[in-house]
Parts: structure tokens; sequence; C-alpha cells
């Protein structure tokens, strides 16, 4: 039973392992508020395989966190999840007890705000080797030499000092490298990486990529990278989800998404960015504001309000996601529209 | 107001602020022309924060003069008159949308009681102006009615911006107001700031860390760099062809077409 | 995250009632006992079916009989007029030293947290002094200084509470104080009192709210304990402190009903303020998302 959403990048088909690390098919997802049931997800579906790096891209309401929060267990109560979520073969919503804490130190997430996700009155020690010592087993002295060596490992030299030290003696940048010598602690397989440079500076931004993407091809991990900035998931990743509304609209190859984008959203959010090399007029803004999938009507495409390319046919019912080129595209008029909806202008 | 273009509508010379032992600014000087927009850059701890707030009268500077519309703003305010009177000349919108509005007022509320604040104005000529402002910003009657809790980010910049304005000032500080929208917002805002430029000739002071964002926006550039300004000069050269180092590396850590993560070197 | 439902701009009242239905059943029952309280308290005497002050000895501890549902005090007065009429003097002191200590206190914390610096340091150090003295030891003192009576007991209880709400409202007015909205104020040129009366304080309005509530309790046992006393309301005025001072004699001679139920008037009224103010502060720490 082969996933349709699995796409491969324009180029030989991986050999090998062909089963993908993560699987996630039909994933729809319902959030209790105010007594009321909303729809955050819309079926969503796309495979991450061995060692690759797969890009996440929205904006508010595209439901990138959610599904992140899916795959890591991590929803809220009350949260109703249809569809099915595979990693290395077991359906991840049946795990429990001591598989789902094997489940864990497989799959390290990595956040946004890295002040939020420690605790400030620990020590970063005790942080980093508390998923070795309760998880694993291992014992505490072990536990410290893997932190320090891991640390050495995303660029923090002085271990030991560090250990000792408190969240607040570090800067942003410090502490997002520990949050991934965390995740890296457990032996991961996969990465999920929910926007962990957005709060950091452009230059700490880089340093960070750049040990994270390091490690990443060293120890031959997949990861799943979440981030609103279309530029940095073309440069990390491999392939890029694009995700609008709780539904995933386009998946690509990172190269060909801005050259040949196959959803007129991504277009639009590519040509939406201002240029770095030039300045021009008027950018060419996409009229409303992103939508939640709750707040778009479930037959219809959920862009067709804001679409400029929108006729009679996106109105008449939720378009599928299809292979075209290689890549997926949930646009009914994706073929019509190819190649005219290429955003960058020419290198 | 005749467009005496040479006429620097604010001036900032040998600004320097030391909190205790840490020198934050260090001797920045800079000149703004009415019209035109300076971007201030550089990492966080970098200083622009605080020059941004020594020039809107947030922050006293430990030595060193700001003057705006030839009026000097380097020591504190003397009078209410005063205060207000600084008001008129230099402006500022916050970064974060969803704490820069009183939760309890509305934008044409928020608006009005800056224009009472600042003028003597019967109540019929205010509410034209309102009206006037909340058009210029693009929000409709239900929005400038509502409560922020009831708006997106989006829209709670453009009543900031709006607030801003009603003071008229001659120069609008943005602190990195656009940071923390979404890029199709982000898109808009920007928009709308070029149009609001064009139609009322003001001067922008934009702090941002997002190089495509000051392309966009501001015709000089100033590199700040631990206090210190590095570098300066027009956008375009400083983002196409950098000379100092600090410049050269954020630009380079910039993500676009076949940019890949590369360690780049201690500072 | 964008979801955008459309706020009403309700009225004061609708504001007050929208938030009384949030408080929940609990909530909601307590701003019903306590608003018969209130109501007898303005009313009471008038509502007494018998003179509350008239004694009659040969009627002393007679149970509940015929029309006296709750039988009579040690002097023969009617208990069920006479708990009426407490409410009166049981209600209005604890309400008095609201009146007093919450502004008060809201003053004091606002100056503070507004000035910051060493002016802050100072006004908290005084408070830190203050705090040293408990309520019922100022009253005793005002009892000696003033002679006893509600008014002094009122004024001592007021001073004991004042640096109290000062200091729980000192750190909610610090943390809105520094909210970037605040900073656009300041930036406009508005004056420090219209930032402190028309911003800061209508912002933290439902966190005094909810600490006015459950001061009018705290100063309500307070109050009981001075009159209980002999320090507060004096005998034959009625008060529900008074009235377990006078009757508990019969607690252990057979005849607990006066004294009982003057407790209990005051049981269930604390406890009613407790509940709504709490949920009123929960209400509070809602909102501030």
């Amino acid at each position: 039973m082969s996933n349709p959403a699995r796409a491969d990048a324009a180029g030989p088909t991986k050999a090998a392992s062909s089963a993908p690390l993560l699987d996630v098919t039909g994933l729809s997802v319902l959030l209790q508020v105010n007594g009321a049931s909303r729809a955050v997800l819309r079926d969503v579906s796309f495979t991450v395989a061995r060692g690759e790096a797969v890009g996440l891209v929205g904006e508010s309401g595209a439901g990138k966190t959610m599904t992140a929060r899916a795959i890591g267990r991590l929803l809220p109560r009350g949260a109703q999840v249809r569809g099915t979520i595979r990693f290395d073969g077991s359906e991840v919503g049946a795990l429990s007890g001591a598989d789902l804490r094997r489940y864990r130190s497989r799959v390290a997430m990595i956040f946004q705000d890295p002040r939020v996700h420690i605790n400030p009155v620990r020590r970063v020690g005790d942080f980093l080797t508390e998923a070795l010592r309760t998880n694993l087993g291992v014992p505490p002295a072990q536990a410290r030499r893997r932190a320090v060596d891991v640390l050495a490992q995303v660029g923090i030299e002085d271990g030991l000092r560090r250990l000792r030290q408190y969240p607040h003696q570090m800067s942003g940048g410090m502490l997002q490298r520990v949050m991934i010598a965390a995740a890296l602690l457990t032996g991961p397989r996969l990465l999920l990486a929910d926007e962990p440079t957005t709060a950091l500076d452009t230059t700490t931004q880089a340093e960070v990529m750049t040990i994270l993407d390091g490690l990443r091809r060293e120890f031959g991990l997949a990861m799943l990278f979440i981030t609103h900035d279309l530029d940095l998931a073309a440069a990390i990743c491999d392939r890029t989800v694009v995700m609008y509304a709780g539904q995933v609209v386009e998946v690509r190859a990172s190269a060909l998404l801005h050259t040949d984008p196959l959803h007129p959203y991504t277009a639009a959010l590519a040509a939406a960015r201002p240029d770095i090399t030039r300045t021009v007029h008027r950018l060419p803004a996409i009229p409303g504001r992103p939508l939640s999938a709750f707040e778009t009507p479930p037959d219809e495409c959920a862009f067709a309000s804001r679409c400029t390319c929108t006729r009679d046919v996106c109105r008449t019912a939720v378009p599928g996601l299809a292979e075209l080129d290689g890549g997926l595209s949930r646009c009914i008029r994706a073929h019509e529209l190819r190649g005219q909806l290429q955003a960058a202008p020419d290198a | 107001m005749p467009d005496t273009s040479s006429v620097p509508v604010l001036e900032a010379a040998g600004l320097r602020k030391q909190f205790d032992d840490l020198v934050a600014v260090d001797d920045v000087s800079f000149r703004l022309r009415p019209g035109r927009s300076l971007a201030i850059v550089g990492e966080s701890g970098a200083g622009k924060t605080t020059i941004a707030r020594m020039v809107v009268g947030l922050e006293r500077p430990s030595s060193g003069t700001i003057t705006a519309c030839g009026h000097d703003r380097s020591r504190p305010p003397r009078s209410a008159r005063d205060r207000r009177r600084r008001g008129r000349e230099v402006q500022i919108v916050f970064q974060d949308p969803y704490t820069s509005l009183d939760p309890r007022q509305s934008a044409e509320a928020a608006i009005d009681e800056v224009l009472r604040l600042h003028h003597g104005w019967p109540a019929g000529r205010r509410r034209a102006r309102v009206d006037e402002l909340t058009g210029l910003v693009g929000l409709d009657t239900r929005q400038s009615r509502a409560l922020p809790r009831s708006l997106s980010g989006g829209q709670r910049q453009r009543v900031a911006i709006a607030r801003a304005l009603a003071a008229q000032p001659a120069v609008l500080i943005l602190d990195e107001a656009v940071a923390a929208l979404d890029v199709s917002i982000q898109a808009q805002v920007l928009n709308l700031l070029a149009d609001i430029r064009d139609q009322t000739r003001v001067s922008y002071i934009l702090i941002s860390h997002d190089l495509a964002v000051v392309r966009q926006i501001a015709d000089e550039t100033l590199v700040l760099h631990l206090g210190t300004v590095v570098e300066r000069g027009p956008t375009a050269r400083v983002l196409d062809d950098p000379q100092h180092p600090c410049t050269q590396r954020l630009r380079a850590s910039v993500p676009g077409p076949g940019w890949k993560p590369r360690r780049q070197g201690s500072q | 995250m964008s979801a955008v439902p459309l706020a009403s701009e309700a009225s004061p009242p609708g504001r007050a009632l929208a938030l009384l239905r949030a408080t929940g059943p609990a909530g909601i029952a307590s701003a019903i006992v306590l608003a018969v309280a209130a109501f007898a308290a303005v009313i009471g005497p008038l509502l007494a079916p018998y003179d509350p002050n008239l004694p009659n000895l040969a009627l002393a501890w007679v149970g509940p009989v015929g029309g006296h549902l709750l039988g009579y005090d040690f002097e023969g007065r009617d208990v069920l007029s006479r708990l009426l009429a407490g409410a009166q003097t049981a209600m209005l002191g604890p309400l008095a030293v609201v009146m007093i200590s919450v502004p008060g206190g809201t003053l004091i914390a606002v100056t503070a947290a507004w000035c910051r610096g060493a002016s802050d340091a100072v006004i908290s150090s005084g408070l830190n002094v203050l705090f040293a003295f408990p309520g019922i030891l100022l009253a005793l003192l005002a009892a000696a200084v003033f002679g006893a009576g509600l008014p002094a007991a009122v004024l001592a209880l007021s001073a004991a509470y004042t640096p109290y709400v000062a200091r729980v409202l000192r750190g909610a007015v610090l943390k809105e104080r520094s909210q970037p909205y605040v900073a656009a104020l300041e930036v406009q040129g508005a004056p420090a009192t219209l930032i402190c009366l028309r911003h800061l304080v209508p912002n933290i309005a439902p966190l005094i709210a909810a600490q006015a509530t459950i001061l009018f309790g705290y100063a309500m046992v307070d109050l009981a304990a001075i009159s209980f006393l002999g320090l507060g309301v004096q005998p034959p005025t009625a008060n529900w402190g008074v009235m377990i001072s006078e009757n508990q004699v019969g607690l252990l001679e057979g005849y607990p009903l006066p004294a009982l139920t003057a407790g209990a008037c005051i049981v269930v009224v604390v406890i009613a303020v407790n509940v709504l103010g709490e949920r009123l502060f929960d209400q509070a720490q809602d909102a501030r998302r």
C-alpha cells in the first residue's frame, strides 16, 4: 500500500530502504475550543525518507506546528486525530508506555524559543542528561561524558563548565545549540525542528543552521524543518512541503520551488518577499490574510478567496493532491498554469 | 510647509549610552533629511533599539546630542507642552502588535485620544481626521471600532501606525515593526509604509535585522556593531558591496538562491 | 491563531454581567448570597418582624416558638430580628474598610510602579515596615487612643490593609507599565496622570475587583473579632460579632442558637466573598492574555 503522496526529488529514486522513515497519510486534526470542534489540519499527507531533509513551510494557521505536534504525540487533550502517522513502520498513534518512550528517543524535537522549553532553575547539565538517565537508564557519570561530547559537536567547547551553568547565563544562540545537543543525545533517527532559528539573529541563525545541517549529514538523520522562510527551507532541505489553511498545497524539490512552482500560493508567497538585491516600487502582496483550516469552507479550494487565478471550477470541490512533474499540487488548474506561476526573476 | 531638503529633520551627534559598566552605544552620529529613510542594522545587542529609545525619549543619552525639527531633545522635557511637542516631532511603532495597543481601546478611541492630546479640535473635526487616518492605513469600519483582541497581527500594526501618524510626526521610527508579521501581511504593510511616505513626506528610521526589508524601504543604511557605526552609505551599496567584515558577515548570512549554510568565521 | 471573532463593545453593566456569568455556578451562587446579605444590610431593620433592641428577660434563651423562628437571645430579644438588624453594621464595616484601603493601596501601588527606581524602593520599604503591624494590634491601639467603636476599628483595619493591597497591586502595575503601549503613550507626550488613570488602572481593574472582594471577607472576620473583643461595635447595637460575644454563654448551657446563627451568617458571607473573589481573580488572570 504505497502512499500516493510520496514524491521523489527530480533525480534517481532512492535505493536501499525505500520505505519512508516517516509516513503521514490523510492526517486530519480537530481541536476542542470553547466546546466547539475546530478543524486545524485537513488531509495532510507527506513522507520523509531516511536521511532526508524535508521543509514544512507556511504562514499563520497553516498547521505546521500542529503537524509537528501530531507527529510528536504532543497534541492537547481532546484533540481528535484521523489518518495515520507511521514511523519506521509502526503506527505512532497506537504507541504507549515503554514503546512511546522509545519513540520519543528516536524522534527529537527542537522548538523555537529555547528559554520556554528549558527549566530555568536547573543546570544545563541536568537538562541534557535527564533523558539519558530516565528514558535510557544510562549511569550519571557516563551521561555527563556523552553530554560533553555532544556539546563539542555543536561547537560548544569547555563543555564541563557549560554543564554547570544555568540557562540565563547563555545567549539565545548558544541555548539553541544546547537544545540541538539535547536532541542528538538520545540517538534519534528523525529531527523535528519547529522554527528553531526564528528567534535568532541572522548571523546566529546561519551558525546554528550550519551546525544543524552538518550534524544531520554526519549522522544521516532525517529532518522535518518547519519554517515560514521559504528561502531558508530551500537552502537546507531537499524537498519542501508548502501548507496553507491546514492542508498540504504543494510538495516540490526545493531547487524548483522558486523557478517552477506548482501552486499559485507558493508562487505568491515567494513573490511577496522583498528581494535583497533590488528595490521594487510595490511588492506584489496577496490580498486578505492567511486563514486557518476552520476559517475556510470545506467544499472549495482553501486559497480560492485570495488567489489571482481563481475560476469557477476552483469553488466546486476541494482539489485533491495530484502528481505533476515529480511534485505534488493541490491546484485544480496546475497543469494549465504550468510555467506561468514563476515568481522569481531570472538570475 | 516648504521642503528645505538640505535641513535635516533629525540629527544625532556623538550619541553615547552607558548602563553601569556596559557601553551600549558609543559615538553614533547620523542625519536624516525630510522624506528620506534610514535603516539601522546589526546583530542583537548592537545597540539599535537603544538608539531608537534615545531618539524617541524613552532613554536618556549619557552624552551626545539629538536634534529633531531644530529642537534639542538630549535632555528630558521640561514641561507637559515640551513633551507633547516632542510627540509631534518623532513617533515610534513597536515590534509586537500584541502588546503595543491598550487592550481596552478600539483603534478609533486610541487615535482620538492622541488627537485630543495634541489639538483642541471639536469632536466633528477629530472624527473626520480619525476616519482619514484609518482609511490611510486600510482599516474598515468594523476594524476601527473593534477591540485589539478581535484584530490580527497585521491589523494591529496598522492601528499602531495610524496612532503614530495621528500626531503628524516628521520622523517615524519603525522598530522591527514588520518582523512579527506573516510574509504576505508583511508585504501589505511594507507597501502601506511606502504609500504613506509618498503621501505625507514622513521620514522613516527603520530598525531591522531583515536586510531584504531594509533594501525595500531604506535609502541609507547604518551598520552597527557593539554600539559603534562600522559602515554607512546608500543601502544598495552597503548590501551589494559591503566593506566592513561585520557587514560582510551579515550579508553572507542571509538565505537566498544558491545560499548554503557555512561557517562564517569567528568575530 | 488567526481567528478573529467580533468582540462586542458592551456597556460597563453588560461587561460586569458577562464577567459574573463567566465565574461559573459557584461564583453566581456566591454573588446571590452577597446580594441577599447586602439587601438585608440596607433594609434589614425594616424587615425585622420584631424590635431587635427590646429586651425582655422573661423570654431569655427561649427556643424557636410561634413567629420567632430562631428563638430569643440572652436578653429575650428575637434572634432573627437581631440578625437582620445586625447585618447593617456587619456589612457596612467591611465595606468602609475596603473603600478606604483599596483606593489607597491602588494609589500607592501606581505611584511606586510608575516612578520606579528610588521612589519605588522607598515606598516598598515603607510598606514592608507597615506589614509588621497586624490589624488587630492596630485596632487595640486605635481603641486605646480614640475609644472603642466602629469608626476607630474601621480606620485601624484600613491602615493595616492598605499596604497589603499596595503590595499585591504593585506587581501587576509594574507588569502593565512595562508594556509597549504605555511607552507609546509616553512617546505621544501624554501626562503620567492620564496614562495611570485612563490606561494602567482600568487594565488591572479585574484584579482590583478580585482583591477588594477577598479583602471584604478578611475585614468582616477581623471586625467581628474586634467587636467580639468589645472594641468595635458596642452593645446593645446589633452586630453579628457582638451577638457571638453576648450569647457565648448559651453555647455551653444548651442554648446554642443565638451565637451559632450569628457565627453562621459571618461564615456564609465570608465563604461567598472568598469564592466570588477567587473566581474573579481567575477571570482577571485569564484575561491577561
